[in-house]
């Protein structure tokens, strides 16, 4: 009978090997999944996971893509991944994605035409702000009422896609736009266009901020006596209670960052690589960011190592349709393997498995 | 098949340059916006692919890519589609346009093809249907056809083409039944079955016994089925499995011949930079077989006016018309210019209801 | 603007049929979330029963089967998620949003060849007598069975979890499972059951959907309900009696919007889109403020991790 023992501390042998183990055996899988659907499996995997970054023709051009991909969901990650540690479920930051993107270019369009470089900080103002209170509506509620902000913070993703809806085709509405729905351009706006910092590297603002909140996420955990109480929190709240940590502060605090993290994605992914504030602009980054933040162990250069790997099955899943014509529908079926054998996995770094009786029926 | 043989035989025979046509296959990329199994807008785009893809043979090779989302994610399929090495590239949703217009600045030797927008150049083409010629008709047999008088709309966003969907609709009606009134239900989506048949009961219930749809799925003609004495219209493909009732007609998005004749002339090195907007006449607007429900004159009257609509004799805006607001929009005999129809934002006269902004 | 073209008795009817769906599938969730897991890949869920039904009510010709297969579909792949959260110990916010991910990809691929098919007719009901009565009988019963069917469950779940031992072993589960455990009660064996319970319902408001409200398969087309369900879960403070208040409240606002539409009223239709869901806030809030009714909250283990340490 097999048996499972939990590790006094996770293993990091395990840690480490996982995803190795994980990414293999969705190789398996899904080569099996692709030689159904009569495609050539070694070809399809070589194509998903080897050829965004080493082929010929598309390396030099997808490689800097994987960033453009990776930024927003690092970003996004990074601050859900703090309030997980503690035990603070933030599961809307799609809704505050969302709201930090209108409030980024409502900002913005808000002093159109004007040209001042004042701008575009403005507008990373704005983004974050609108994301942070976006935010703090579960915050709030739940330091007040005690409401359990899982459920708020989805609720209110619905809410700020009814907005996204109703300022796409109403208030940030493009007056030269013939009728559609859709702002103006931010990205044909030089005030306002999220440019690459070094040109061909993918490296645009929003990819530095990602890279940013990776570092500044690993020293708040390690040496910072917030990090310690966020991982106190996580671990015993009872005993983070006894050790003086104040829990409203904490989940303020915590949401806050996710918040505006969040927000502030959603502000450099409408200023640079989609452009303008659309319906579709919401495209379930926020979402994506909470399995990204999961394989990534809620672990600073985790998460920065998922968030990559997410972004080479996407690159490499929209390569796969392009060369091998594999149906759309095979890529997420494969990136749902992928994430389930990360998660099934996960329970070695954790546990132990012992065989024999168990003691107790 | 045959005839490129022959022309390619007749390349050779003049001594052209053989080895740069024969050099490898015309690569044909296509940028969906919604999966090819949605049975509408997609399907019918894929189903041009398909014919491209049969018509030319291995002379050609087509990509595909569905499910592209509008916005940073099409820029980068564009350009990796490009960068695979496609001599032509259709984009099949018009918010594609600026990743359009991006990409092929960067490609300027791909020719682009996008579908329903209005930015162009030297290497980007725009297209798109008249599918208000196919209204012209539908507006006709329901005036017809209507006994409570209530015709139902279910409409997609306020933008000009459905918005000149409905005018169309709503002339012809009305010229055949001065009684007629329409009654129009936004549904802010292009695709969701469930919300579709909701507006389409809905209008049922207050009276319509025709629903006009343009919006995509099949759920409004399940619902007209159900009530009985309802009729519909295919909307951008046939949907003759409701036929002959409740569909009694459609109007179909046939891109076939466009796409035959752009990627014939990619292969001929013809292709330049055009603003296309067809309609029945070159066969980019389909109109689906009138069923027996409709009775014989009706049909009759139908089959006229799409005969004159497709050889020009007639124009489906033609004066005298008024706006909703009674202000004169076209003299007696006048026909609506295609700049105010591309920007369309008002009803004609008639009409109740704003329009949502 | 002509509101008395509205009939309210056609508008009640067809509340009924909207909400439906989202009754079979939030009945189901509110089972798995009374014994403690909290499960987001309803969504997948729906649509793998969506496409499942579907096939195979065209291959056999038969609703019925279609139907049953639908509610298997949905139960083997909520099992998957069972495995995975209550074996190999994983989270479940990120298992569920797997699920849905997976689902909706599963679904596209098995349904390639189904699009643009039509599925047999499921008979309207009818009930003779009974659907003439003016008012009462188009309301109530000329619908077809799955209708019944829903409201039937919904009435056995609340008995079951008001007044057997089972339902009460359930709550217990999701209330305190280390309690549970210690008094001897299978816990993951339990929420398993519990699991795939709510796949099958799912998978049945799922093929709703596509045997009978639409009735077609076209991929993505629950488009949504899934997530619906969940909210309509927390709205009813996990109570199946606010369940239907729940989904006629979501089904109304679309139903009613549309009608509204109809008759020339000119509203802001994004504004009352999202209103069910502020109103749902609002009635989390109340409910966890008000500390004498604690008892009304969510259930205390709720997307913990079970592990027997012993």
């Amino acid at each position: 009978m097999l048996r499972l023992e939990k590790r006094p501390t996770p293993s990091r042998f395990w840690a480490a090997m996982t995803p190795v183990l994980a990414v293999l055996a969705t190789m398996i899988a899904g080569g099996i999944l692709f030689a159904i659907l009569g495609k050539n499996p070694f070809e399809a995997i070589r194509i998903i996971f080897w050829d965004p970054l080493f082929h010929e023709q598309f390396a030099a051009y997808s490689r800097p893509q994987l960033l453009v991909k990776a930024g927003p969901l690092i970003l996004i990650a990074i601050g859900l991944s703090l309030g997980f540690r503690a035990g603070i479920w933030n599961i809307g930051a799609e809704g505050q994605y969302i709201m930090g993107a209108i409030c980024g270019a409502g900002a913005g369009l808000a002093l159109y035409p004007s040209e001042s470089f004042l701008i575009f900080p403005l507008m990373i103002l704005a983004g974050a702000l609108g994301g942070w209170a976006w935010a703090m509506i579960p915050a709030i509620l739940k330091t007040r009422f005690g409401t359990n902000e899982i459920l708020v913070s989805l609720m209110l993703v619905y809410v700020a896609e009814n907005i996204l809806a109703s300022v796409s085709s109403g208030l940030l509405r493009n007056p030269e736009g013939r009728g559609f729905p859709g702002s103006r351009n931010l990205q044909q706006w030089d005030a306002s266009a999220n440019t690459e910092i070094i040109a061909g590297t993918g490296m645009h603002w929003g990819v530095a901020a990602g890279f940013i909140a990776v570092i500044f996420a690993y020293v708040l955990l390690n040496k910072h006596i917030l990090g310690f109480q966020i991982r106190l929190t996580g671990e015993s709240p009872r005993a983070a209670r006894f050790a003086g940590v104040n829990p409203t502060r904490l989940i303020l605090i915590c949401l806050g960052l996710s918040g505006a993290l969040a927000g502030l994605a959603g502000m450099f992914e409408v200023t640079g690589p989609a452009g303008q504030i659309s319906i579709d602009f919401g495209s379930g980054y926020g979402f994506t960011a909470i399995i990204v933040a999961f394989l990534g162990r809620l672990h600073p250069v985790g998460i920065l190592l998922a968030g990559l790997l997410m972004a080479l099955t996407y690159i490499g899943g929209e390569l796969a349709q392009l060369m091998l014509g594999l149906p759309s529908a095979a890529i997420q079926l494969f990136q749902g393997m992928l994430l389930f054998f990360l998660l099934a996995m996960d329970v070695l770094s954790n546990f132990r498995i012992r065989f024999g009786k168990t003691e107790v029926a | 098949m045959k005839f490129t043989s022959i022309l390619t035989g007749a390349a050779l025979a003049l001594g052209l340059a053989g080895a740069a046509m024969a050099q490898d296959k015309t690569k044909v990329g296509f940028v969906y916006v919604g999966p090819v199994g949605d049975g509408g807008w997609t399907y019918e785009h894929n189903q041009g692919r398909l014919a491209v893809e049969k018509e030319f043979g291995d002379a050609v090779e087509t990509v595909f890519q569905e499910n592209v989302p509008e916005g940073a994610d099409a820029e980068r399929v564009l350009t990796q589609m490009a960068l695979s090495g496609a001599d032509l590239i259709f984009t099949t949703s018009f918010g594609y346009m600026d990743p359009t217009v991006n990409v092929a600045a960067k490609f300027p030797n791909v020719k682009f093809e996008h579908a329903t927008g209005y930015k162009r150049a030297d290497n980007v083409s725009t297209y798109s249907a008249r599918f208000y010629e196919g209204r012209a008709i539908q507006g006709h047999i329901a005036g017809k056809m209507t006994k409570s008088n209530v015709i139902g709309y279910i409409a997609s966003f306020p933008i000009p083409e459905v918005i000149r969907g409905i005018n169309s609709a709503y002339i012809h009606a009305k010229k055949v039944n001065p009684d007629v009134e329409f009654k129009i239900i936004w549904a802010y989506t292009w695709f969701d079955p469930a919300k579709e048949a909701d507006a389409a009961k809905a209008l049922i219930e207050q009276g319509a016994d025709v629903i006009l749809q343009h919006t995509d799925s099949t759920a409004p003609q399940a619902a007209a089925e159900q009530a009985g004495n309802v009729i519909t219209f295919g909307q951008a493909s046939d949907m003759g499995e409701y036929a002959p009732m409740p569909r009694v007609s459609s109007i179909i998005d046939n891109w076939a011949p466009y796409y035959l004749a752009r990627t014939k002339a990619v292969m001929d090195g013809t292709w330049t930079s055009v603003d296309t907007w067809d309609g029945i006449g070159a066969g980019m607007v389909g109109i689906g077989e009138i069923s027996d429900a409709v009775p014989a004159d009706v049909k009759a009257e139908a089959l006229a006016m799409k005969d004159a609509i497709a050889a020009g004799t007639y124009h489906p805006f033609t004066g005298p018309l008024k706006k909703q607001d009674g202000s004169d929009w076209l003299a007696e005999g006048e026909v609506a210019d295609d700049g105010t129809l591309a920007g369309m934002g008002f009803y004609v006269e008639g009409i109740v209801g704003d329009i949502p902004q | 603007m002509d509101l008395g073209s509205i009939n309210p008795i056609l508008l009640v009817a067809s509340l009924m049929v909207a909400a439906t769906p989202i009754i079979l599938a939030a009945i189901g969730e509110l089972v798995v979330e009374k014994a403690g897991v909290l499960n987001l890949g309803v969504e997948g869920m729906m649509i793998t029963g969506a496409v499942c039904g579907f096939i195979v009510a065209v291959e056999t010709d038969s609703p019925t089967l279609g139907f049953l297969c639908a509610a298997l579909g949905g139960a083997v792949l909520s099992l998957l998620f069972g495995l995975l959260t209550q074996y190999l110990l994983s989270n479940q916010v990120a298992t569920g949003l797997g699920l849905t991910l997976f689902g909706l990809g599963l679904s596209a691929l098995l349904g390639q060849s189904y699009v643009g098919l039509k599925a047999p007719a499921t008979p309207k009901l009818d009930i003779p007598v009974l659907s003439d009565i003016p008012v009462l009988g188009p309301v109530l019963f000329s619908h077809d069975l799955m209708v019944y069917l829903a409201l039937a469950l919904l009435a056995g779940v609340w008995a079951v979890l008001k007044y057997s031992r089972a339902g009460l072993i359930l709550r217990a589960v999701g209330e305190n499972h280390d309690a549970a455990h210690a008094l001897g009660y299978k816990v993951v064996r339990i929420r398993l059951l519990a699991i795939m319970f709510g796949g099958a319902c799912a998978g049945l408001g799922g093929a709703y959907v596509s045997l009978i409200r639409v009735p077609q398969w076209t991929e993505g087309m629950t488009a949504g309900a899934g997530w619906i369900a969940l909210a309509i879960v927390v709205f009813a403070s996990w109570k199946p009696g606010r369940v239907l208040l729940g989904a006629y409240l979501f089904g109304g606002i679309t139903v009613l919007q549309l009608n509204l539409q109809a008759a020339g009223v000119a509203i802001p239709v994004e504004y009352l889109s999202m209103s069910p869901y502020l109103i749902t806030i609002v009635v989390l809030v109340i409910m966890s403020a008000d500390r004498s009714r604690a008892a009304l909250n969510a259930p205390a283990s709720l997307g913990r991790t079970f592990h027997a340490s012993h």
